[in-house]
């Protein structure tokens, strides 16, 4: 986390590397030549100073990968990506940054200005160029202010005998497990974004939290600002042992600028007897502007493992951004009485396509899962909901609910109900509810007529639509992603 | 003061107002009465600025400025509130957070500084209170599962909360039992001001024996076809409204 005096460094030295065509493997490269070959992953692995382990593995996943296609199921549609058109190792990722807030697209400046987020981060989330913490005196102080706080509760974290830190330091410091716990979620034959992520993968996060031990702090809210330049293949790893307990908070409110066309990360999580793992998103991406050009793709790979008896694991996710959403964050409820949630706004406007939802995998007795589905569609955007319930035999006494509702904007929007539902058990409890529904002329009039201006009215009906989801957000979360429930629909009335 | 002068008004293309004439002083109550389908909620609509409701000819000056000219919620900002015939359910918005929106959009409006929560929770206790009104509705959903009474009592709240200078009240006897009735017209009463003025928009006499006007106005097709004191009421409830062409608007 001292991070200061580095970063200058490494801002420096991209800054005045040349760009490099043609292949390379010097290690002294800051950013590896554009496509995707073995070589490229060996570059990221010595980068990375990885054990030879780790490099097998990746080396399988990128064969695996190669003899894999895009999925092609999901209702969204996007021209064809050229993977070897693509950086996969830069560091750090940004170079060509605007060089002062004056240059940052005053749309997104607006949108920070409606969220209350201080200039300084604005900065940061924009990519200023240098904003990392090279001068000016002011900004290095707000700097130096994050950091100190941020050491503090690592200080008190290490002394629970919490681990978290980057998943590259992890590799180096905690080998056994990391080599233990990764891909045993999602392995790396998973599906065709995650294999490429197993390939690829340049740093995340890694949390593991000891047997008995509370976690007393939400993850991740303090490092906000510090994590906000995370890579395109993002790799999060969350081990709660027998009976430990925590939350992380994942993502960041304000829109980020980012280069990156597509976004392939994959989070895995473990929960043992008797643990609990809360994990709660708020993605809000560059959905691309109001005529579809631009945008992030975020196919994203979430799984949890309810590995031990009573374990819970709980996503929460408010999706808002992104030009494609292809995310289905799911639960494998492998321990008996295990309980999996599901807690879900996506709103989609303008050219936005999001195709999401959940798996809930039944395989131990008495498991439980609930899964409450909000999708709010405005514009011209589609948007699904694809869920699926599988009971195996062995679940006696599974139960699952399922509630999915969409709100529809205007007329030219869609949404898209797609459950599936498998059971293998007689004893198991499944109900899924769903609803369609527009937000009425007469609602809105009614919130007019009380003087309340036409988009704070959809934000309110909104919001209020997304009620049960958006409680199940920490407090320091929920304010904002109210606000931001309200920006993401600007412009979609009237 | 409300001048209304020869407003014309369409919906769908079909004339439902043809020529309305009416001054409404602070502090005096109005009542308007007339058949189904002479117009009366068409006037609450036009006055309240609803989509939809397009005005073709006339003025309403409100307070010296065009009202017509003005977008509902910036009506609403002047002090203009209507009462609903139908309130409308908002699922999952609270009723305090609903009139917490209200009141500060509303102040904003006016160059007051908004309420914090401290203030705004001391404004609405006291107001419940002397609307004889229980908490337990302000932590409901916004009109989600209240009964009919229920809904003109909190249309009621939110007019006492909002203090409006000209309260429309469309049709809010309808779907009220007696009782009911007695109780949200006492809400009315006590807000009676000599500030505010009210227009009431009632089919049926019963609602003027618990608010009582200073004048009564007789609708019909369209037009303001007769206008008295309290005792016209009295009249219409006695003959009907079949002197004022009520088949031909039904």
């Amino acid at each position: 986390m001292a991070a200061q005096p580095e970063t200058v460094e490494q801002v420096r030295a991209v800054t005045e590397q040349k760009y490099k065509y043609g292949f390379t493997t010097d290690i002294e490269a800051d950013v590896a030549p554009k496509g995707l070959n073995e070589d490229i992953v060996r570059f990221i692995s010595a980068k990375k100073e990885e054990p030879e382990w780790l490099l097998e593995w990746r080396l399988k996943a990128f064969r695996v990968w190669q003899t894999m296609e895009e999925p092609q199921w999901a209702a969204v549609s996007f021209p064809p990506i050229d993977y070897q058109d693509a950086h996969y190792y830069a560091a750090p990722k940004k170079k060509a940054g605007p060089k002062s807030l004056d240059e940052v697209d005053p749309e997104l400046l607006k949108t920070y200005e409606k969220l209350g987020i201080p200039l300084r981060e604005q900065e940061i989330l924009a990519g200023v160029e240098g904003s990392e913490g090279k001068s000016p005196a002011i900004a290095v102080d707000a700097v130096f202010d994050s950091v100190s706080v941020a050491t503090t509760f690592k200080a008190k974290l290490e002394e629970m005998g919490i681990i978290f830190c980057a998943i590259s330091e992890a590799v180096q410091k905690h080998p056994e497990l990391v080599k233990k716990y990764l891909g045993s979620v999602v392995p790396y034959t998973d599906n065709y974004y995650a294999t490429l992520n197993c390939a690829v993968f340049t740093d995340g996060s890694f949390v593991y939290i000891p047997k008995g031990v509370r976690c007393p702090m939400e993850l991740s809210t303090y490092f906000r600002i510090n994590q906000a330049n995370t890579g395109q293949f993002e790799r999060t790893l969350i081990i709660a042992d027998e009976g430990a307990y925590v939350s992380y908070l994942e993502g960041c409110t304000a829109p980020q600028r980012d280069e990156n066309q597509l976004h392939a990360a994959v989070v895995e999580l473990v929960a043992m007897d008797d643990a609990t793992i809360k994990y709660s998103t708020v993605q809000n991406w560059y959905p691309g502007n109001a005529e579809g050009v631009g945008g992030i793709y975020n196919f994203v790979t979430k799984r949890g493992a309810c590995r031990g008896k009573n374990s819970k694991i709980s996503w929460t996710q408010v999706e808002t951004g992104s030009a494609i959403t292809w995310k289905y964050p799911s639960c494998i409820l492998q321990g008996d009485n295990s309980v999996g949630e599901f807690y879900s706004v996506a709103i989609t406007n303008n050219f936005q396509q999001a195709d999401t939802g959940t798996k809930m995998i039944h395989i131990g007795k008495n498991t439980r899962s609930t899964i409450v589905s909000k999708g709010i569609s405005a514009g011209k955007a589609q948007q699904t909901y694809r869920g699926l319930v599988k009971i195996l035999p062995r679940a006696e006494g599974a139960r699952n609910h399922t509630q999915c509702d969409s709100l529809l904007i205007g007329d030219q929007c869609g949404a898209h109900t797609v459950p599936y539902i498998e059971s293998r058990n007689r004893s198991a409890r499944i109900e899924h509810e769903a609803t369609t529904a527009k937000i009425s002329e007469d609602q809105l009039f009614y919130c007019r007529q009380r003087g309340i201006s036409e988009e704070d009215a959809v934000s309110l009906i909104v919001n209020g639509f997304c009620k049960e989801v958006l409680k199940e957000l920490p407090m320091e979360f929920a304010v904002e992603a109210q606000k931001l429930v309200g920006i993401s629909l600007e412009g979609s009335v009237g | 003061m409300i001048e209304i002068k020869n407003l014309h008004a369409t919906v769908d293309g079909k004339e439902i107002l043809k020529g309305v004439d009416l001054t409404i002083r602070p502090g005096e109550v109005h009542a308007i009465m007339g058949p189904n389908g002479a117009g009366k909620s068409t006037m609450s609509y036009v006055l309240a600025g609803r989509d939809g409701y397009e005005v073709t000819q006339g003025s309403v000056t409100y307070y010296g400025k065009d009202l017509l000219a003005m977008e509902p919620e910036e009506r609403a900002a002047e002090g203009v509130f209507l009462a609903f015939q139908y309130p409308v359910e908002i699922p999952g918005v609270g009723n305090t957070t609903f009139l917490k929106t209200a009141i500060n959009a509303i102040r904003k409006h006016r160059g007051e500084k908004e309420l914090d929560a401290m203030q705004f929770l001391k404004l609405i206790r006291e107001k419940t209170k002397a609307l004889g009104m229980s908490d337990e509705m302000l932590k409901r959903a916004v009109n989600v599962g209240f009964s009919g009474g229920e809904k003109k009592r909190n249309e009621t709240l939110q007019m006492a909360v909002l203090e409006p200078k000209f309260a429309i009240l469309d049709e809010t006897d309808s779907g009220l039992d007696i009782d009911a009735l007695k109780i949200v017209a006492e809400g009315v009463n006590a807000l009676r001001s000599p500030e505010r003025s009210m227009l009431v928009i009632t089919h049926y006499q019963r609602l003027l024996d618990y608010i009582v006007p200073d004048h009564v106005h007789v609708l019909a097709a369209g037009r303001i076809v007769k206008s008295g004191g309290k005792e016209l009421a009295l009249e219409l409830e006695k003959n009907g409204y079949r002197d004022f062409g009520a088949s031909e608007a039904a």
